[in-house]
């Protein structure tokens, strides 16, 4: 049996039988990532040797007759930007290439703690700014459908990781939609919780207010299972939220007979695919089918959105990633003649263009002078989305709209355009925007048989309700179930 | 023409809290460098500040004690920039919702008061320090400062002279002495100032362009500092020059300041909310809590000793000037001791003591239960007044005796033995015959010869008013 294609509850519940071992679940997992790594790239570093140890303890649990439980003994990819202890954290940049933290994220430690098998660190853009994980300093990861296209990003290592079965579970982080994009482009389940749901702790900072640490996997149970794993309030992050933690796979009773559904007509306009819209509308039949009250419903200040996150998201960045300056770790210019130097080279050398690009627009739009007009204005569209978001939700539990305008596209073929890599965020900033959940999840397929994929919304803390909807519409129909053929 | 000045201050206090700002690193001045950070005072990747309440709660104390108005929403912002002690290349800091606004103290001039208002109190972190390498020519960072907590208290341009100026620093650090939320040491950079001064010609409504002054380490250096700078201003002004806003760098021992950067130069220091660290929300409850454990301040402390204890304006406001002296002084009453005899040792002997030794009041070997010991032994009798002043310098070299086991130990009990003493008195008159014939041919000073004379033969140790009933009585037969 090829036990790398199995999901985690599958897995668990079969080592529980004694069916196989955690270990050879793990090097299932290790001889896949071995035998089509070169093809996809997901991965910045392979951590066998501590993969097959964590292995080796759920197995002595079962051995003492104990069960395993949640994500135990389960290979997972961590995104290259949470820290692990002593173990290498890149951030996909130059400027951290040979920096390894002494101490683990508070996301890293609840999956060691529920003894997840961490076998890797994934690619992902350069400090998570992209869309398509052809910022990364170290390698371009490709799309398991089609190796000439984009993963999506910036979780392209986690999604592709998980679509190409080389992780069965991944941790992916979403700023502007780098958990969905992805797990949409891979035709994977990918789910970004409520702003404050996930700790940030040890986390590298994008943009600290959009950031959220969510799960990539291949079927919504498991989505459900990781999420239990990593919610939790943390007294080492200001911005977690004291919410009572709960077992979110009981929400997943497939019955959603008189769920509220509204399909913003903002989110089906211009720019996005005829392919998409349709296969998005015909999720919106199968949900009447199953049950649901779907309505049009509009979202004004949607289009004002991606103007704002822009603009937040490069200020952020522009203070969050001063500290990368060459004195204390990372990477520091080997040549410079003095400290205004020593920065400047680092910073020219440590930085891909992508990041350059952002920090610059950050600093412009903080600059003296310009902060009212850019940074204030961004703030006040901030809340006029949000109040449009609240407006929405006392008619509906949840919102249906695309993840993508487009599925995914040929690698190379953005990179003279960032506008239009930025355009490609429309559907999925608002959310962050908003600190509102959201999930993606497969639905269709477009002319070349790529995955398209759907977002449900959800209201804050509304994580229940659209893992619900989102596991009744998986029941019904076999999307999550494709495989790409690597 | 006469120039008037015009001085602001930006005060920064570190706190005295047990542990850093954002982290739970210990807040300790000095240890081995970089032995008192971790991942979040020196600005690793992915971590997050959380801030202490306790520095929320000293600040909104030092506020309280200037009689700030305390904000019920405040917030924390960046202030960006790049230098190597400062690891993030951000400071947290506060712009424009700092926790306590609008506050003054009012400080005493020879003959009037001036009310110098307080702008604001805001609470930021401290950067790290720069060490140079005793190996070659690099430089070093040591990142223990890092984070510790500071308030910044910034005055509106109300003080007029160097002079006003020293006496509101000095005040200002007494109240923050008093309410214990800084030990205010200037050698370990807990108490730091810059000065913003300008002159304008006298009785102008307007104010002239101003120079900040940095790295000015201590009241003294302040002083000079504002002395030199108005001369310089004075100067351009007379000469038909412009004075140019800039900032100036003092340096004592030249005792001269040097141009650091123009107004053209200054730094944009990109202030924005920091997304990391909630809204600091203050509720009439908290404040009012902190209010009822305010400490008697300065000033009542000072209007309680007039009143209470019946002590002049001068003894009081001097001993309530420093915190440890009125300490010294309350610890002793509660004691025993009375508050005119406290008030009299603290006043002077203690303090030239501690005046020649350069020591500061809090750093006194002995307290206020050991200064009540040794006024007690002078009202028993058992050692007179000016022995008592030997003992006391014995209190200073050795704090771990007790005055009785100094007077003990060292001998120096008063001798008030009759027999004892008219037997030495019979030698002296008996060896002085030309002193005792002059007594008695009126000239009385002789007396103060042979009171000498007796004390001496008795090691100082004598009880005087005996020595003098004795003398009499034996002259007089």
């Amino acid at each position: 049996m090829e036990l790398y294609k199995l999901t985690a509850h599958e897995a668990v519940q079969m080592m529980n039988n004694r069916e196989f071992s955690s270990k050879e679940l793990t090097q299932s997992v290790l001889a896949r990532i071995s035998a089509v790594e070169d093809k996809v790239g997901a991965y910045i570093s392979v951590t066998e040797d501590e993969a097959l140890a964590v292995a080796q303890s759920a197995d002595e649990k079962i051995a003492r007759g104990e069960k395993l439980a949640g994500i135990e003994g389960v290979p997972i990819a961590i995104k290259d930007n949470m820290c692990t202890k002593n173990m290498l954290t890149t951030c996909a940049s130059k400027m951290l290439s040979n920096f390894v933290p002494p101490y683990d994220a508070t996301a890293v430690l609840k999956v060691k703690k529920g003894g997840g098998v961490i076998v890797g660190k994934a690619n992902m853009d350069e400090f998570a700014m992209g869309s398509t994980t052809e910022h990364s300093y170290f390698k371009k990861t490709a799309n398991p459908y089609d190796t000439t296209r984009v993963p999506g990003g910036s979780s392209g290592g986690s999604a592709a990781a998980v679509a190409a079965d080389e992780a069965i579970l991944a941790l992916g982080s979403d700023t502007g939609g780098s958990i969905r994009q992805p797990a949409a482009l891979c035709g994977v389940v990918g789910m970004k919780p409520t702003y404050g749901l996930v700790s940030r702790y040890g986390l590298v900072a994008f943009a600290s207010s959009l950031d959220q640490i969510g799960p990539v996997a291949k079927d919504v149970r498991d989505c459900a299972q990781l999420l239990n794993t990593i919610v939790g309030h943390d007294d080492k992050d200001s911005t977690s939220l004291l919410y009572p933690e709960r077992d979110y796979t009981g929400a997943l009773t497939g019955d959603i007979r008189g769920l509220k559904l509204g399909l913003p007509k903002e989110y089906f306009g211009e720019g996005v695919d005829k392919a998409v819209s349709e296969a998005v509308k015909r999720a919106a039949a199968k949900y009447e089918q199953l049950g649901a009250c779907v309505e049009e419903c509009s979202l004004e200040k949607t289009q004002y959105a991606l103007a704002a996150y822009y603009i937040i998201s490069s200020a952020e960045a522009s203070s969050n990633l001063a500290r990368y300056d060459g004195i204390k770790y990372g990477y520091r210019a080997e040549r410079f003649d003095n400290l205004i130097d020593l920065y400047t080279k680092t910073r020219s050398e440590g930085f891909g263009d992508e990041v350059k690009r952002r920090i610059m627009i950050g600093t412009y739009a903080l600059s003296s002078g310009y902060y009212d007009a850019y940074y204030k204005k961004a703030l006040e569209v901030r809340t006029l989305v949000k109040r449009d978001f609240d407006a929405a939700f006392e008619k509906y539990d949840a919102l249906l709209t695309p993840v993508s305008p487009t599925a995914a596209w040929q690698i190379g073929s953005m990179e003279q355009d960032p506008m239009r890599m930025y355009m490609a965020d429309v559907c999925t900033v608002s959310l962050n925007i908003a600190g509102l959940p959201g999930i993606a999840l497969p639905c269709g397929q477009d002319a070349d048989k790529m995955p398209i994929g759907m977002q449900l919304i959800g209201k804050a803390f509304g994580e229940e309700t659209i893992l619900r909807a989102a596991y009744a519409f998986e029941q019904e129909t076999d999307f999550c179930k494709m495989r790409p053929a690597l | 023409m006469n120039y008037e000045t015009v001085i602001g201050l930006e005060v920064h206090s570190e706190l005295a809290t047990a542990s850093k700002a954002f982290c739970s690193c210990e807040n300790k001045f000095g240890g081995e460098p970089n032995t008192h950070c971790c991942p979040v005072c020196s600005g690793m990747p992915g971590v997050l500040p959380v801030l202490n309440k306790k520095v929320v709660e000293f600040c909104i104390k030092a506020g309280l004690a200037t009689n700030c108005s305390i904000t019920r929403y405040g917030k924390q912002d960046r202030k960006n920039y790049f230098y190597p002690d400062l690891p993030k290349a951000y400071q947290i800091s506060q712009y424009d919702l700092p926790i306590c606004h609008s506050g003054y103290i009012d400080i005493k001039m020879d003959g009037y008061t001036r009310r110098v208002r307080i702008t604001r109190i805001h609470i930021e972190e401290d950067a790290g320090k720069l060490v140079h390498s005793e190996f070659g020519s690099s430089t070093l960072v040591d990142y223990n400062r890092c984070g510790v907590p500071l308030i910044e208290i910034v005055t509106e341009p109300d003080i007029r002279s160097s002079a006003e100026a020293y006496v509101f620093l000095e005040t200002l650090r007494n109240i923050l002495m008093y309410i214990e939320v800084s030990d205010c040491k200037m050698q370990e950079g807990s108490l730091r100032c810059d000065v913003n001064l300008s002159v304008r010609p006298e009785g102008s409504a307007e104010y002239g362009t101003r120079c900040e002054m940095k790295n000015v380490n201590s009241f003294s250096a302040a002083v000079r500092a504002m002395d030199y700078e108005r001369v310089r201003q004075i100067e351009l002004l007379s000469s038909g020059e412009e004075v140019s806003q800039e900032t100036r760098r003092w340096d004592d021992e030249k005792g001269m300041s040097a141009l650091m950067r123009t107004k053209e130069d200054a730094q944009d220091y990109r202030y924005f909310p920091d997304p990391d660290l909630c809204a600091i929300v203050i509720d009439d409850e908290w404040v009012e809590s902190i209010r009822s454990t305010l400490p008697e301040l300065p000033e009542q402390k000072k209007e309680r000793y007039m009143g209470e204890l019946s002590l002049s304006e001068y003894d009081a406001e001097f001993i309530c000037a420093k915190k440890a002296l009125a300490a010294l002084f309350d610890d002793a009453r509660a004691a025993g001791a009375s508050a005119k005899a406290a008030a009299n040792w603290i006043m002077s002997d203690i303090s030239k003591i501690l005046n020649d030794s350069e020591t500061e009041p809090e750093d006194s070997p002995f307290g206020g239960k050991e200064l009540a010991e040794l006024i007690s032994l002078i009202d028993k009798g058992t050692i007179s007044g000016s022995i008592a002043k030997k003992v006391l310098k014995k209190m200073f070299d050795n704090p771990q005796k007790s005055p009785a086991q100094i007077v003990e130990e060292s001998g120096m009990v008063q001798i008030s033995d009759e027999g004892a003493i008219r037997e030495i008195v019979l030698k002296v008159l008996n060896d002085n015959p030309k002193s005792v014939e002059d007594y008695k041919n009126g000239k009385k000073a002789a007396m103060g010869f042979l009171v000498g004379q007796t004390m001496r033969a008795l090691r100082g140790q004598g009880n005087p008013q005996l020595i003098n009933k004795l003398l009499s009585e034996e002259l007089d037969k």
